[in-house]
């Protein structure tokens, strides 16, 4: 069973010509088949434990460590990480001009599985895949990103989840800005791939919003860059009916 | 006294001035169109034509001092059954019809060249293969004309392939009989220390379509001048371009489309890769509407794809309308960075480093390499853009 560790996790970013600690010794273990959802307030650090996952270079790690069923995930490329079942849907996903969105998948697709996929049956599993999230056919022949709504964007992304099948997936914001419509559809998405059980699930959001649609088995309180509380799908709830303030004026000196 | 509106690229104010019967475009050149190298001043680079242009890499075209050595270029004309070929002297009348030398260095290669070449498609002859022309340097200096007639209704696909190493200053005339076809694939693909500057000369008969794909990769410095005119009504025009400049290279093309009949159409795609300290390509689009060329349709795109820091584009798109009765008339012109937010998107989903940079350079080129039609020259374009791609990694 895949399992993603991560161990007193400390990350630092450049701005403003100064060095500034985003991530304090995050602590997480996200086993295949578990939901986890991480809450918290903008500016908690979120998002760069997504993009530290992934490796984006903007981000530098000076401590702590992350290993995917032991392997060291920090010592890997941005291309090796995903290729050993890393995966960030990402917020902000860019226009990629010049390469459409089938040749993109297809290349993606080839790179992770280690083999290309049969054309025939390929095909086939991109119609359908493509189908089930309201995807017009024509955007195979769109390049990547360009021109396409919020809603699209995200939808975009998910497909990539369904087709790449990742060991962890860590969807970062993926609810912001959809509609409630779309929403259920990425939701939907989402959902057939947690159940197959055979992904790990870190779902990123700042509203409880998404988790009527999917079910955490495990919610996070994210804040000043660590997790400072834990629990079930109950905790959501509280959440929701209290908000982050508790942990934002208790949660600094804890 | 004629009125036009002189769009330059980013402009959003289209500011109507009048002009004299010389348009704009026309008085960018210092000097009237000449055979003769006498007639035009030695450049000195702050001129309209010249000032992207770094003249002490020309190696002396300019200014008279580059001198025909014998070992130039070799040429070896390849034709199928039907078609003649010549090398006639500089009396030939055929020499300079479609069009006249418009800067220093044309005029230079036409007062310098001593044969020159005369390839010649019959009317109605239809070829089913193409006429091939290898210019190959050779490591000297030369000057060179080249002809290329095609009678009426003849249909023919030529292409001129450069390869080695050499100084080259070089006239090509395309002469299209009424109906004729001719599509044109003048590839550059030169040693690294090679310059090249030439200018093509289209003159596109009555219903006649000529298409011309220039394909840039090589040399230290390559300015090309293609330039098309029509002789009768219901012309078309097609020119594709494609370049990849790198490191330390000049690679400049400047397009003249002069829509001086009625009831024509050109349609200008340029593209450009570039990479590398010091790459530099320049891309200058001239579209002249004039006042009597009712019916027009006109449109001219450049693009360029920066992949590395360092690269400098120049891409000018300009477009000169005389007469408001036209079909239509557009110009767009974009330079685009391929960045490290594009490169980690492809990274994070499992496509390395190479292979990502390949992806986004093969999607630029796909659509004008289709435009080639030709296997084998496409295989070797492809396997060229690789190459360039790879040394960049390394």
């Amino acid at each position: 069973m895949a399992t993603l560790e991560i161990r007193d996790l400390h990350v630092t970013v450049e701005a403003d010509n100064a060095t500034k600690e985003i991530l304090k010794g995050v602590d997480l273990t996200v086993k295949q088949g578990e939901t986890h959802a991480i809450m918290g307030p903008n500016g908690s650090g979120k998002s760069t434990l997504a993009y530290s996952l992934a490796g984006h270079p903007k981000y530098t790690i000076t401590g702590g460590t992350v290993t995917l069923d032991g392997e060291d995930v920090l010592e890997m490329s941005v291309d090796e990480r995903a290729r050993a079942g890393l995966f960030l849907a990402m917020q902000y996903p860019v226009e990629v001009p010049g390469v459409s969105v089938s040749n993109f998948l297809r290349t993606s697709a080839t790179a992770v599985r280690g083999e290309a996929p049969k054309l025939r049956t390929w095909v086939k599993e991109v119609k359908e895949a493509m189908q089930r999230l309201n995807i017009d056919p024509s955007f195979a022949e769109r390049n990547v990103n360009e021109g396409f709504s919020g809603g699209e964007k995200k939808r975009h992304e998910i497909l990539q989840l369904e087709l790449l099948k990742p060991k962890v997936a860590v969807l970062d914001e993926t609810d912001s800005g959809l509609d409630v419509d779309a929403l259920r559809v990425v939701s939907e998405g989402v959902n057939r791939v947690r159940e197959t059980g055979e992904v790990g699930t870190l779902l990123i959001t700042h509203y409880t919003r998404i988790l009527r649609y999917i079910k955490p088995d495990f919610v996070h309180v994210f804040s000043a860059g660590r997790i400072v509380e834990s629990g079930g799908a109950e905790l959501a709830d509280k959440l929701e009916n209290e908000g982050y303030e508790v942990y934002t004026k208790g949660g600094a000196s804890a | 006294m004629a009125e036009a509106q002189n769009i330059p690229v980013g402009s959003t104010t289209a500011g109507s001035i009048a002009v004299a019967a010389e348009s704009t475009v026309a008085t960018r050149m210092s000097a009237p169109p000449s055979f003769d190298v006498a007639d035009f001043p030695v450049p000195h680079g702050r001129e309209e034509e010249w000032r992207f242009t770094p003249l002490e890499r020309l190696r002396g075209l300019h200014d008279g001092t580059a001198v025909a050595t014998g070992n130039g270029v070799k040429v070896e004309v390849q034709a199928p059954e039907g078609v003649t070929v010549e090398a006639v002297g500089r009396d030939d009348a055929r020499l300079g019809k479609a069009g006249t030398p418009v800067d220093r260095v044309a005029a230079q290669a036409y007062s310098a060249f001593e044969k020159a070449g005369v390839v010649t498609v019959p009317k109605e002859t239809v070829l089913t293969e193409p006429i091939r022309i290898a210019v190959h340097g050779e490591g000297g200096t030369a000057f060179g004309h080249q002809v290329i007639e095609l009678g009426a209704f003849a249909e023919a696909v030529v292409v001129i392939d450069h390869t080695g190493d050499a100084v080259l200053a070089a006239n090509v005339d395309y002469l299209l009989g009424d109906g004729a076809k001719l599509t044109v694939v003048s590839v550059q693909d030169w040693d690294d220390k090679a310059v090249h500057v030439a200018q093509h000369n289209a003159l596109v008969g009555r219903d006649a379509s000529f298409k011309s794909v220039v394909v840039t990769f090589g040399g230290d410095l390559v300015r090309l001048h293609p330039r098309v005119q029509y002789a009768g009504p219901g012309g078309e025009a097609e020119l594709f371009g494609l370049y990849f400049t790198d490191q330390g290279q000049h690679q400049e093309h400047r397009l003249l489309v002069d829509h001086n009949v009625p009831h024509c159409k050109s349609h200008v795609v340029y593209k450009g890769a570039l990479q590398g300290d010091d790459a530099h390509a320049v891309w200058i689009g001239d579209v002249l509407i004039e006042a009597k060329a009712e019916g027009t349709d006109t449109y001219e795109m450049n693009r360029n794809l920066v992949l590395t820091d360092g690269a400098r584009v120049d891409s000018v798109p300009n477009l000169e309308i005389e007469t408001g009765e036209i079909v239509g008339a557009g110009h767009a012109s974009t330079t685009g960075r391929f960045d490290d937010e594009q490169l980690f998107y492809l990274m994070a989903r499992g496509i390395p480093e190479y292979e990502a940079r390949r992806l986004v350079v093969r999607g630029f080129f796909a659509e004008l390499v289709q435009q080639i039609g030709l296997p084998d020259i496409e295989e070797r374009l492809i396997a060229r853009i690789e190459e360039e791609l790879e040394a960049a990694v390394a």
